[in-house]
């Protein structure tokens, strides 16, 4: 017996109805056909009138979702694509994330995005949304990279007054597997160790913690011990976790799919520059895809981004200094 | 209330619908005069931004406020200071946006027509046009849900309003769900400076009721009369489930978009046709003609609400500004996630 990381967002939506009647679907396809990867597959039928198909419209679906919040209840949206969510985009950073600001009346909304690359997917099914989120005041950015932090989280971004944006990561879909449910979790704005080492830090998040724990492996083989830190949450950042992890190890490399321009490998060595240059025994680095859009062949898309390959080359480079 | 202003003899045949008429007059007239103290508060360096008035439209808006009940939803846009008085806005509740006062309900975060109380059904604008219908929409199919019955939700919008992908987005979804939508147009000739002409090349608005399969009617924006029964009739025929219902007013507006705008690019001929008619003043001839209200009633009428309006404004004034020292910076109900706040 064995779950999915897809599965696990699926069996998250099931309790999350189950358990609580203000929760409900809203989203392009999620109804009796299940969605388009199937991560609402039978939910309609079980929670009948509760799953309900949206209209191709990523605006309205979002500014329902804030509608029916006020109203009490707790919508959880799922966007085709998180790539489309920029159609909703207004929604989203004005409307969701302003309105606590504004008026003292919580959002719980929970916004999903199928995000990141995967072969063939090409420049607009492939996109990482999580830093524009992250950059805007009022959002929950979450990043599961693990099976059981996609059933967890999902559970713990229902139950969150804010809105969150709840960043699900297509390649992880399949081929991520557990053996069961996780009973207990650690809460939003932890992050994990996901393995311990005393030379270098590794911080990453999404499938990225999966490429980077490969380059660990790689690296274990040639001696070094590579610590790497799995994010888990990129807002709120859990800047202490990742302090301590470079205060043992004096090294950093931050790893994260999206563009290079500003994000969240950005912010992790803005910190940790900024209030542990005391810790650093050499320059912090950091790696992310290239600065064009997503290529669709999947020899240039494995060059786009961040691999445990290019990975390992960079924690190399940094180890030497 | 007002009953007692006039003079009973000169009443004539009292009716319900004479009753609606000088409510919303008073109501319309209230919104005008508020409207015309911020713009001179505004003038007088008194208030932080902009100043967004709704003369030419008030009988238009107040209709829809009249027409809505407790229950109900309401997103008012730009210039719809009579709907939100109709609606049950407190006064203050303007004042103290307009002067930046903590006290009122968006604590100086938000400003002028940026107001509500989402949670009285009154959801306050973003500036964004067309985004507020969705949110509407959310609410209506929450109450669905809820299994909560015989309440609409109603917004406006101008016809720039209308260009919106969001606006195409809500009204088509508030279509497909068949929700009691109440969606008011006001087409005041001009978005901004934009005229008609440049905003939208179909022969009415009102004809997109057909493309999205709902129910719409047009009326003079400038007729009280019209505006009580063609948007009346709309809400009845929302809250009786017969879907969205989209009402299109002509009328102008008799102001600049904001007060910083001298409107300098109207139209002269469009000021002196039928559209350009005051629609107080239309209001006030047919209280006349009809011996429902005679001078000495508007005057006292008129005297009341600037009194009210100054003895707000004085209050307003006298409270204390926003404390940045004191301001609670997180954008998130759950303090334990906010990555705003500063540790002292």
């Amino acid at each position: 017996m064995s779950i999915t990381y897809l599965e696990a967002i699926r069996e998250a939506q099931a309790r999350a109805l189950a358990e609580d009647p203000r929760v409900f679907i809203y989203g392009q396809d999620v109804g009796a056909f299940g969605g388009a990867f199937k991560a609402t597959k039978n939910l309609a039928k079980t929670f009948p009138g509760r799953v309900i198909d949206a209209p191709v419209s990523e605006d309205a679906m979002v500014g329902l979702g804030v509608g029916a919040a006020i109203e009490g209840m707790r919508p959880i949206i799922e966007m085709q694509f998180a790539d489309f969510s920029t159609a909703g985009f207004n929604q989203i950073v004005n409307q969701a994330a302003t309105l606590y600001w504004r008026t003292n009346v919580p959002c719980p909304i929970t916004i999903r995005l199928p995000c990141g690359g995967t072969s063939g997917s090409g420049p607009f099914h492939s996109q990482s949304m999580e830093t524009i989120y992250a950059h805007y005041p009022g959002l929950v950015v979450l990043t599961p990279a693990t099976v059981e932090d996609a059933y967890s989280m999902l559970l713990e971004a229902v139950a969150i007054d804010d809105p969150v944006i709840f960043c699900e990561h297509k390649l992880l879909y399949y081929h991520l597997k557990a053996e069961k449910l996780p009973t207990e979790a650690l809460p939003v704005g932890k992050a994990r160790i996901s393995r311990e080492g005393r030379d270098m830090t590794i911080v990453a998040y999404s499938a990225m913690v999966h490429e980077a724990l490969a380059a660990a492996e790689e690296l274990a083989g040639e001696g070094f011990q590579v610590e790497v830190v799995d994010l888990r949450s990129v807002k709120p950042l859990d800047t202490d976790t990742v302090m301590a992890s470079v205060a043992r190890t004096g090294r950093l490399l931050c790893v994260g799919e999206s563009w290079p321009w500003g994000g969240v490998t950005a912010e992790v060595i803005a910190r940790v520059v900024s209030e542990g240059f005391g810790l650093l025994d050499a320059p912090p680095r950091r790696l992310n895809a290239k600065d064009t859009p997503v290529p669709y062949h999947p020899s240039l898309w494995a060059a786009h981004r961040p691999t445990a390959r290019s990975i390992a080359g960079a924690a190399r480079n940094l180890l030497r200094m | 209330m007002f009953q007692a202003v006039l003079n009973p003899g000169a009443l004539g045949k009292a009716s319900p619908f004479c009753d609606s008429y000088l409510k919303a007059y008073r109501l319309a007239l209230l919104s005008r005069i508020l409207d015309e103290k911020f713009a001179s508060l505004y003038r007088a360096g008194k208030i932080h931004g902009g100043v967004f008035m709704g003369r030419g439209q008030e009988v238009l808006s107040v209709s829809l406020g009249m027409a809505l009940r407790p229950g109900d939803v309401f997103a008012p846009l730009i210039r719809d200071a009579a709907g939100r008085l109709a609606f049950g806005e407190p006064l203050l509740d303007a004042v103290r946006t307009y002067l930046g006062s903590p006290q009122g309900p968006m604590r100086a975060r938000d400003g002028n027509v940026h107001r509500g109380r989402p949670l009285e059904g009154l959801f306050p604008m973003i500036s964004h046009l067309g985004a507020m219908i969705s949110v509407v929409n959310g609410a209506l199919l929450a109450r669905r849900l809820k299994g909560v019955s015989g309440t609409v939700g109603a917004t406006c919008i101008g016809e720039g309003g209308t260009s919106t992908g969001s606006f195409h987005e809500a009204v088509n979804q508030a279509a497909v769900e068949k929700l009691p939508l109440v969606l008011v147009v006001a087409n005041n000739q001009y978005a901004y400076s934009t005229p008609n002409s440049r905003q939208f090349a179909c022969r009415s608005l009102l004809d997109r009721a057909h493309g999205y399969g709902v129910e719409g009617c047009a009326v003079d924006g400038t007729d009280l009369e019209a505006c009580l029964k063609g948007v009346g009739e709309a809400v009845e025929n929302a809250r009786a489930g017969r879907g969205p219902q989209l009402v299109v007013a002509r009328l102008l507006r008799l102001c600049g978009h904001g007060e910083h705008d001298d409107a300098g690019y109207v139209d002269a001929k469009l000021k002196q046709s039928p559209l350009g008619r005051d629609c107080l003043k239309v209001a006030e001839e047919l209280m006349q003609s009809r011996n429902w209200a005679g001078p000495e009633a508007l005057a006292a009428w008129r005297s009341e609400a600037v009194q009210k309006i100054e003895q707000a404004v004085a209050q307003v004034q006298r409270e204390p500004g926003p404390d940045p020292f004191k301001e609670v910076w997180s954008a998130l109900s759950c303090r334990a996630l906010s990555e705003g706040v500063e540790e002292s």
